[in-house]
């Protein structure tokens, strides 16, 4: 256990390691740092004193360990565009883009698995039918045309919810929530819906192959057999074994859900991470770039390994396994 | 021959099955449309000269005010819908067909190199497609962009945007095709045919393309119609962020973007009519490609 545990960590780190590689090489083989921080007139030994400053004529390892100790404490250094601290930037917009994403994530569990559930347990009905062509066509939607759609129906025809922003939000400890105020619960309703969506027939799509599997194995024959009543048989016996693939698929789509969150926070002008990614982009600021890759690739890794601790936690296999 | 193609089990199953004739219809329907749009078109959005602002923002023909040649109405500058949207999906799919293209090429070299050679070169070729995995494939499309931004000069730029769109989506969707070439390799290698031409000592270039490739070719099929799919919704997502082509070369995402402005104003067709045949084009191809996932797995039958 762990040892499981310990191999894990020790992955997640060259993962980091890896990510925080990408970053650097970003940040020190795309554009000149030195010709983005100083303008047409400095002077060239100016621009070489501040290279020799900045640490940019020094072996490449060693400049590396120094990027990889400054993410390490946290110094992420400054934006391009707006001169401030990128640690700042970043944390600001932090809680906006996990609040969309946990919400829109469990949008797409509370539907997605009863829906899964019940179009496995009556795979002929015409309920059936329907859930899976409209998933088809759900998958086929971008989501950026779904945010539109949402945005048209809902905030402009029916005036119902608002179509851009968070709405009403609360400070706790530095952390800027929307989730204690009903303005705020109005705001993020249509963006988590539009980010949700496609998670949505993932999850279900996947709950619905998984329980197929199962009802056809001999155990829960052999339940039935027995004369094992059918809610027991379906909840507890077959769902409960269908949980590992989905735990896995919800660790990985978790990833997907904070990337999408690009395309709705620019639908929704949601002032998110990926809206200040895309900005990023726009005008190559490559500092902040660089950070919300590791950022993601932080959040990623470590759901992840969450995710992996889950398993053991699930399935008592895995634990003797371990013994042996 | 043509009694071999009319009693092949692909053409019969094709035959029952509705979804898949009216998907493959619609979408050959646009593709021709995008095709043969030069000479279709009412006028070319590319074109000054082709349209008269005297013409503009007019409704589709069915509402009070839209008028004959102009079926689903125009823009603001006096552009056909149909015309736009025709120029449009040109570009959208020659982009989401190259990207493709590249990807596969790409993809299958590599996974049926890894599977047939294996060892550390494996090892290195499925390491990189686990951490691009991890990245899905919208964040890889928009750092390649970013990079190359950050590369080229801004005029080289403007000129090989198309270029680097295509290969941003290329290279975010190479893995798909590289993990399922190589998990199928490794079948295949066990085989008896394979391991005789091995031992006749064929090259391993002519084992691998010629002997193993054709009987690979089923699963990639799938995959490559999947991905022409996500290439164009990419393509369009882009577009539409404004990361990808700029407004003077509107694909279909572009349009979308433009009709944006549209959403509070009364003149919906500009913003839904891209939309809509946006979407068509996407889930006919993926109904297709869910027919081809049937066709070639069985055992979901």
């Amino acid at each position: 256990m762990a040892y499981f545990i310990l191999k894990r960590l020790v992955q997640s780190v060259f993962v980091m390691l890896a990510v925080a590689f990408l970053a650097f090489s970003l940040f020190r083989f795309v554009g000149d740092p030195v010709s983005q921080m100083t303008g047409v007139e400095t002077s060239i030994e100016d621009q070489e004193r501040l290279r020799e400053d900045l640490g940019l004529n020094d072996p490449f390892v060693v400049q590396f360990a120094r990027f990889t100790g400054d993410l390490v404490r946290g110094d992420f250094g400054f934006s391009y565009r707006t001169r401030q601290p990128v640690a700042e930037m970043i944390a600001d917009r932090i809680p906006a883009t996990l609040e969309l994403g946990v919400v829109a994530l469990l949008i797409s569990l509370i539907v997605g698995i009863p829906a899964g559930v019940y179009t496995a347990l009556r795979p002929r009905g015409a309920l059936t039918q329907t859930i899976l062509l409209t998933t088809l066509v759900g998958v086929s939607i971008p989501t950026f045309v779904i945010g539109i759609l949402l945005i048209f129906l809902f905030g402009v025809q029916l005036g119902w919810f608002p179509t851009f922003g968070r709405g009403g939000t609360v400070q706790i400890g530095g952390w800027e929530s929307s989730l204690f105020t009903l303005d705020g619960w109005r705001a993020i309703l249509l963006p988590a819906v539009t980010l949700g969506v496609y998670q949505l027939t993932l999850t279900m799509r996947l709950v619905r192959a998984e329980m197929m599997e199962v009802l056809r194995s001999d155990y829960i024959r052999f339940a039935t057999a027995r004369g094992v009543p059918y809610r027991s048989l379906y909840y507890r016996h077959a769902l409960s074994n269908t949980m590992i693939p989905v735990i896995t698929i919800i660790g990985l789509q978790f990833g997907g859900v904070i990337a999408f969150s690009i395309v709705t926070e620019s639908v929704f002008q949601w002032p998110g991470m990926g809206l200040l990614f895309l900005e990023s982009i726009r005008f190559v600021d490559i500092p902040v770039m660089g950070v919300y890759l590791v950022v993601i690739a932080f959040f990623f890794v470590l759901v992840n390994l969450i995710v992996d601790l889950l398993y053991v936690a699930i399935d008592p296999r895995l634990r003797i396994r371990d013994l042996a | 021959m043509w009694a071999f193609i009319k009693r092949s089990e692909p053409l019969w199953l094709f035959v029952h099955s509705p979804a898949a004739i009216i998907a493959a219809i619609l979408a050959l329907t646009i593709i021709c449309g995008a095709a043969f749009a030069p000479w279709i078109a009412l006028n070319n959005p590319y074109d000054l000269a082709s349209f008269s602002l005297m013409d503009g923002l007019l409704p589709p023909v069915w509402q009070e005010g839209g008028r004959a040649p102009f079926w689903l109405g125009t823009d603001d500058q006096g552009r056909d819908m149909i015309s736009s949207i025709l120029y449009g999906a040109r570009l959208s799919l020659m982009i989401g067909l190259a990207a493709m293209a590249i990807a596969t090429v790409l993809g299958v070299g590599l996974g049926l190199a890894a599977g047939y050679i294996g060892g550390r070169f494996d090892a290195v070729v499925m390491r990189i497609a686990d951490v691009q995995l991890a990245l899905p494939a919208i964040l890889t499309a928009l750092l390649i962009d970013g990079i190359a931004r950050g590369v080229l000069p801004t005029d080289v730029q403007q000129e090989f945007r198309v270029v680097v769109l295509t290969l941003a989506i290329a290279l975010s969707l190479w893995v798909n095709f590289a993990r399922t070439a190589r998990a199928s390799t490794f079948v295949e290698m066990n085989k008896d045919y394979v391991q005789a031409a091995m031992i006749q000592g064929q090259h391993p270039l002519r084992v691998m393309f010629i002997h193993i490739l054709p009987n690979i070719l089923g699963p990639l099929l799938v995959i490559m119609t999947v991905d022409l799919a996500s290439a164009i919704l990419l393509e369009a997502t882009l577009s539409f962020l404004g990361i990808g082509l700029p407004a003077d070369s509107p694909s279909l995402g572009t349009l979308i973007r433009i009709g944006m402005q549209f959403l509070l104003s009364g003149e919906w067709w500009i913003l839904w009519v891209p939309s809509i045949f946006l979407v068509l084009l996407v889930v006919s191809i993926n109904i297709l490609g869910d027919f081809l996932r049937d066709v070639f797995n069985p055992r979901l039958r």
